[in-house]
């Protein structure tokens, strides 16, 4: 078992990898580019207009921080839920929602304009009054949810990391390997007494993520539903975004799996139950998020404010409606083909279904942000939206930036949780007469 | 304290749990046991109580919520009033968010770095492991021969019994 997990972290990267590695760094080059070149020109790179004043930026930014979501349900909620085939996806999970999150973390950043004064946020002790930031504002508890998302998964992740660390070091020979992991890994030696408080830092981590994970979504669709903008202004929205982040969530972790089993030949570990189980997750989640849809049409046509209507039909019969009905087809109606076990069963099926439900996803934070805004209040100002090259190659650099990022993981890390899968397993127990 | 320790090695946990009680009714003075992950019932055979992670977990995180609302009050209310949109300059509701990531943070990274300190994990720390493979696949029973009493021999055999596939005297200062 240990063997298996480790046999891609010690042989030769195949070219497989090589050849992923080359095609995400390329694509992380050209997002660096654009941002370099949008930085020192100005935002005046984006399609942005006096309407539409969030537009692809914001998107990205919720799309990834939703991507990031599934990893800590994944790890903590499942958890909690003494869901035991967790195990074996949760440490890829995990490091998909620091990926995911650094990722997220660069949008609300260069969209800044100014990005080397984003330390601002802080509420640190300035010249300026000291003049504390506002402690009413959404965009201010986004600072905090976020930070502290990234920072617990990161303590989450890497403490699930240090018994597996100390399993990679007490097998490699002396040498400059030894050496890393030894430092990595703390000093871990599988003792009782360390086992014994672990098991319950775990546990509390778990309940303490868990909470945060609904928060941070929460909290990001509050800087949507504070606002008084007809489509944002709503009562519904941490709830929907929360489901349609964990949506988006699983059906990433599910695209990641499946190449990664592939290609790290795990075929044992991440067995087809486990994608069963996801693409069952990703049914209930796209059920929740087609009443979300439903539920936010309901309410704008009950609210007989005619504004709220009149955003509700223009997302579906205006202008943008494309991406409206991108977004029902790849969220809604496609996902239900997973009803089928034979589809379920069906890996280059579920591949692509998961990559509809991300692309789905993705439009769903556009059509939030962009229908809601192109057409305001005052007919004149109403304008359209397209977005230029630059954020279109920001876009395919945080995809780069993730991928790249992941691709290393593989390679350095064990993928998969040897100490808690171990602990599943039936080869420490003499009654299940395993052999190891 | 002796210098000698007996380090006995298991190949399921089943076995290990069986030795750790015959161990413990026969008053033998357990150093450690190590395993390759989290044994269930390993609490309760070596009879330990309750990890107190909890108490450091809630202390944290009650500072964390205190500091937080506190310092916003402070910030928002008394130090630089500033007129929003005619709110309160006390929004206690809107403190909330902040208030609870603070509390998440400081409960999350106080506690964990409780766990490294109470255990001595620290990088660069050199591990000391009875044998390599506990955190493989083996379960180790490590031994102190505190008294003149203790028998390797009888221990050797007894743990023989209990399945043991190593048992072997390990002679230093400090415990393997």
């Amino acid at each position: 078992m240990t063997r298996d997990v480790c046999a891609p972290m010690e042989g030769k990267p195949t070219w497989m990898w090589w050849a992923a590695l080359a095609v995400s760094t390329a694509a992380m080059l050209v997002g660096a580019a654009a941002v370099t070149y949008q930085v020192s020109t100005g935002i005046g790179t984006w399609g942005l207009n006096r309407t539409v004043g969030w537009a692809f930026d914001i998107t990205n930014f919720v799309f990834w921080i939703g991507i990031g979501h599934a990893g800590t349900l994944i790890s903590a909620i499942l958890f909690l839920f003494r869901q035991r085939w967790r195990t074996a996806v949760n440490r890829s999970a995990e490091a998909m929602t620091l990926f995911a999150v650094m990722c997220a973390g660069i949008f609300p950043i260069i969209h800044m304009g100014r990005p080397w004064l984003a330390f601002f946020v802080i509420p640190y002790w300035n010249t300026r009054g000291p003049l504390w930031v506002n402690f009413r504002s959404p965009l201010v508890w986004d600072f905090f949810a976020i930070s502290t998302y990234f920072l617990i998964s990161a303590v989450f992740w890497y403490i699930g990391l240090i018994p597996d660390l100390a399993t990679i070091r007490d097998r490699e020979k002396p040498g400059l390997r030894k050496t890393v992991f030894g430092i990595l890994s703390f000093g871990w030696n599988g003792s009782f007494r360390t086992w014994h408080h672990y098991e319950l830092v775990y546990l509390l981590l778990a309940g303490l993520a868990t909470p945060l994970v609904l928060s941070v979504h929460s909290i990001v669709s509050t800087d949507f539903a504070t606002s008084v903008i007809p489509g944002w202004h709503t009562t519904i929205f941490p709830p929907y975004f929360v489901a349609g982040a964990i949506f988006s969530g699983f059906a990433m972790v599910l695209t990641l799996m499946i190449i990664v089993r592939k290609v790290m030949r795990l075929e044992n570990y991440l067995t087809m139950r486990h994608i069963d189980a996801m693409c069952k997750l990703v049914i209930a989640t796209s059920g929740i998020v087609a009443i979300a849809y439903a539920t936010e049409f309901f309410t704008a046509m009950y609210s007989a404010n005619a504004y709220e209507q009149f955003v509700f039909m223009n997302r579906a019969l205006g202008p943008m409606n494309w991406a409206y009905w991108i977004m029902v087809g790849c969220n809604v109606i496609t996902p239900q083909f997973l009803w089928f076990k034979k589809i379920r069963s069906n890996l280059v099926a579920v591949f692509i279904l998961t990559i509809f439900v991300n692309i789905g996803m993705w439009f769903e934070r556009f059509v939030i942000i962009v229908t809601s805004l192109h057409r305001d209040f005052l007919p004149s100002s109403w304008a359209l939206y397209a977005p230029t090259p630059i954020e279109i190659a920001t876009l395919i650099g945080s995809f780069g930036l993730f991928f790249t990022a992941f691709l290393i993981f593989c390679r350095v890390l064990p993928v998969i949780a040897m100490g808690e899968v171990k602990g599943v397993l039936t080869f420490g127990r003499r009654a299940k007469g395993a052999t190891k | 304290m002796s210098n000698r320790y007996v380090v006995s090695l298991f190949e399921n946990e089943h076995d290990l749990l069986e030795a750790v009680r015959t161990a413990r009714e026969r008053k033998f003075t357990i150093v450690d046991v190590h395993t390759p992950y989290a044994v269930h019932g390993l609490d309760a055979a070596m009879g330990a109580r309750p990890s107190w992670m909890s108490w450091a977990c809630a202390a944290f995180g009650l500072t964390g919520v205190t500091t937080m609302m506190a310092f916003q009050y402070w910030a928002a209310a008394v130090d630089w009033p500033v007129n929003v949109g005619g709110k309160p300059w006390n929004s206690i509701p809107a403190y909330v968010p902040v208030t609870f990531e603070a509390m998440v943070f400081a409960a999350g990274l106080g506690m964990v770095l409780t766990f490294f300190l109470a255990c001595r994990l620290y990088p660069g720390r050199r591990a000391r492991v009875p044998d390599p493979r506990v955190t493989d696949d083996r379960f180790a029973i490590v031994l102190e021969e505190a008294d003149a009493a203790f028998d390797l021999d009888d221990v050797r055999r007894l743990f023989g019994r209990l399945g043991a596939v190593e048992v072997r005297e390990h002679v230093s200062e400090v415990a393997p």
